[in-house]
């Protein structure tokens, strides 16, 4: 299994639009992903999973992904994270 | 079989096509308890994958006839429909507490509904609870065997039928194959209403029953201009519904080419015609119909709209919009007008016997000066910005205006002392539409800058009628010659004393009393944004040598409203020849 923390600094946090290009890019891998935020897990291949969260700025996160493609899914959704400034 | 209803000609035109009713299936059910899990399950994903069948096609002809922006809504609802948390909850529902499908859905989706409408700071959360909203109206259509209408997949061209129309049914209406509208409910200021004249579709509002009495595909007619829906309509009535509408189109196309000419009488007199208007929203009308100015903006929209009392802020910024959007033209704007049958959710106030002979509009901003101040000091910055003239409404003494004129000057002195720039060229003026303040107009025009006659209550009030009550709708009548007598003595009080004077009633953009306003030398016509193109045409026709004593004998020879509509139909007929 595969492990990532995040430091969310995207003003709206993860609950507008970008939630819904991680949970795309989320959803081209085979693994199961989750997202835990304050205690709480969700699939993060699910939008209403991930919006319900209510993850806001500053908040820490750990993304965590567990198959064949675990390191891959990892890296792309490090990279979309970056790319749309939400968190790092 | 023919059928007319009556209802409200919300905004011109005709158009004949088949009906489509947009009206929402019955979806209640019962929840039971299942004992087959697993058929349970089976008849579940049935409905999820023909749901999700449905809004890819919806999507697909969404964005061939809408646009991809418009279609994206049905990719978010695509999204839900196959969202891993969302079905996945509503299986382990199923299957954990052996409930129908039906209850399984709705309780998720209200667990879902509810977390993301209490996100209430954040406008795009509240966008997604209504996709949860439309996609589980779907699947529970499908669980119970219903059809949901879909607007956007309509593809021949149509006359929509709605209870009420909301903005998001306009928002997915393919405005190339939609005629026109007919609905239950509403009236002229209605959203249905308003969406209909910026379309420019022909509609009628509040039928009552439309909903009941057409079915899907039925003929139907849309006249616009009288406020009839015809069902059925006989081979003879299309054909001169078809005459009727060409002749509507082709007035309108001359009317267009008068957008951007001055208003002038045949004899090149200038007068100006203006706007009513009700929030910002409604400039683009304006600029289309080419209006000359703001003869009335209603700010009491702005309070209507909001869940508090809008701040400094907010009134501000959509006072300046409106102003910043005239480029100089003239701006007049109306202080609240709350109470009468204007209320508040978050103002509780006293009941009261007569509400319109209550605490209304200056009466209420007297007794809640804070209130007042704010909105003051909100236009007072806004002034800068434009040519503005702030209106107080339903003065009737001289007191009730000195008061409201000390209190702007004090909010005026304070803004200036601490450095805050005011227009140099700010008016300040009064509505005429308590018979009192019309009666010694002369008195009040040497202490403001301009009149404007609100007639709708000025006749109200005159005539002890409650213009909402159709017992007594007899009595509205805007040419008698006792109204006609108040206006006159306020125009005739303005100009003696060097002051303009306006009308933002509905009378300024009748046909009938715009000729004897014009004989009678009013300055300014404010109405309906849609009215303007069709007032100045008239106004053209008209020559004030010619009708210089029309406002004589309409107020003092006449002796019923009958008389007067006698004589300007006379005098028209005798201008169009």
């Amino acid at each position: 299994m595969e492990k990532r923390d995040f430091h969310v600094i995207a003003e709206t946090g993860i609950h507008a639009r970008p939630a819904t290009l991680l949970v795309q890019a989320a959803s081209k891998f085979g693994s199961d992903i989750n997202l835990e935020y304050n205690g709480k897990s969700v699939n993060l291949k699910s939008i209403m999973g991930v919006m319900s969260l209510g993850v806001g700025k500053n908040a820490d996160v750990t993304i965590s992904a567990d198959g064949d493609d675990e390191k891959d899914a990892i890296n792309a959704i490090s990279e979309t994270m970056k790319k749309e400034g939400l968190a790092e | 079989m023919t059928k007319t209803l009556k209802g409200i000609a919300a905004s011109d035109g005709i158009a004949v096509a088949p009906a489509y009713l947009l009206v929402e299936p019955d979806l209640s059910f019962t929840k039971t308890t299942v004992s087959d899990v697993d058929s349970e399950l089976t008849r579940y994903h049935e409905a999820i994958s023909v749901s999700t069948e449905e809004v890819e096609k919806i999507r697909d002809s969404a964005k061939k006839s809408l646009g991809e922006e418009e279609a994206q809504v049905f990719e978010a609802h695509l999204m839900i429909l196959n969202d891993p948390e969302f079905t996945g909850a509503i299986e382990n529902e199923i299957k954990e507490q052996k409930i129908n499908s039906e209850a399984a859905l709705d309780e998720t989706a209200q667990k879902f509904i509810t977390i993301f409408e209490g996100m209430t700071d954040n406008e795009y959360m509240q966008q997604r609870a209504a996709d949860v909203r439309d996609v589980s109206k779907r699947i529970m259509a499908h669980l119970l065997g219903k059809e949901l209408p879909n607007p956007a997949s309509i593809d021949h061209e149509v006359v929509v039928v709605a209870h009420d129309l909301t903005p998001s049914d306009t928002a997915q209406l393919n405005k190339k194959f939609v005629k026109g509208f007919v609905t239950d409910i509403g009236g002229r200021t209605a959203h249905s209403a308003i969406m209909a004249r910026s379309l420019e579709l022909p509609a009628v509002v509040g039928t009552d029953s439309i909903t009941k009495d057409v079915e899907n595909g039925q003929t139907l007619v849309v006249d616009g201009l009288n406020g009839d829906a015809v069902i059925e309509p006989t081979d003879e009535q299309v054909a001169d519904y078809k005459v009727k509408s060409e002749a509507f189109l082709k007035q309108k196309a001359e009317w267009k080419k008068l957008k951007n000419e001055p208003s002038v009488t045949a004899d090149g007199k200038q007068f100006i015609i203006a706007a009513n208007i009700g929030t910002p929203n409604d400039m683009e009308g304006v600029n289309e119909n080419g209006a000359e100015a703001i003869g009335l903006y209603r700010t009491e929209f702005l309070y209507m709209d909001s869940k508090d009392f809008p701040s400094e802020e907010d009134q501000f910024e959509a006072y300046k919009e409106v102003i910043e959007g005239m480029n100089g033209k003239q701006v007049v704007i109306r202080t609240m007008d709350i109470g009468g049958d204007k209320h508040l959710d978050y103002w509780d106030l006293p009941e009261e016997m007569n509400p319109f002979l209550g605490v209304r509009a200056i009466r209420l901003s007297l007794q809640n000066e804070e209130i007042f101040r704010t909105q003051l000091r909100a236009l007072l910055r806004a002034s800068a910005f434009g040519k503005l003239g702030i209106m107080f409404p339903m003065i009737g003494t001289l007191g009730e205006l000195r008061k409201a004129k000390a209190i702007l000057a004090e909010e005026k002195d304070k803004l200036v002392k601490s450095g805050v720039k005011v227009g140099e060229d700010l008016q300040v003026g009064m509505m005429i539409e308590v018979p009192a303040a019309a009666v010694i107009a002369d008195q009040f025009a040497k202490e403001v800058d301009f009149f404007s006659i609100g007639t709708n209550d000025l006749i109200q009030y005159t005539m002890a009628a409650d213009r909402g009550n159709d017992n007594v709708s007899y009595l509205y009548q805007p040419a008698s010659p006792s109204v006609l007598r108040l206006i006159k003595h306020t125009i005739d009080a303005a100009h003696e004393n060097g002051i303009w004077c306006g009308m933002c009633g509905e009378a300024a953009g009748d046909s009938t009393m715009f000729p004897i306003l014009l004989s009678m030398g009013l300055d300014e016509y404010s109405m309906s944004a849609t009215s303007i193109l069709r007032i100045r045409s008239l106004m053209k026709k008209l020559n004030t040598e010619d009708i210089k004593e029309l406002a004589n004998t309409a107020c003092f020879v006449s002796e019923t409203a009958e008389e007067n509509e006698k004589l300007v139909d006379d005098l028209m007929k005798k201008v169009n020849n």
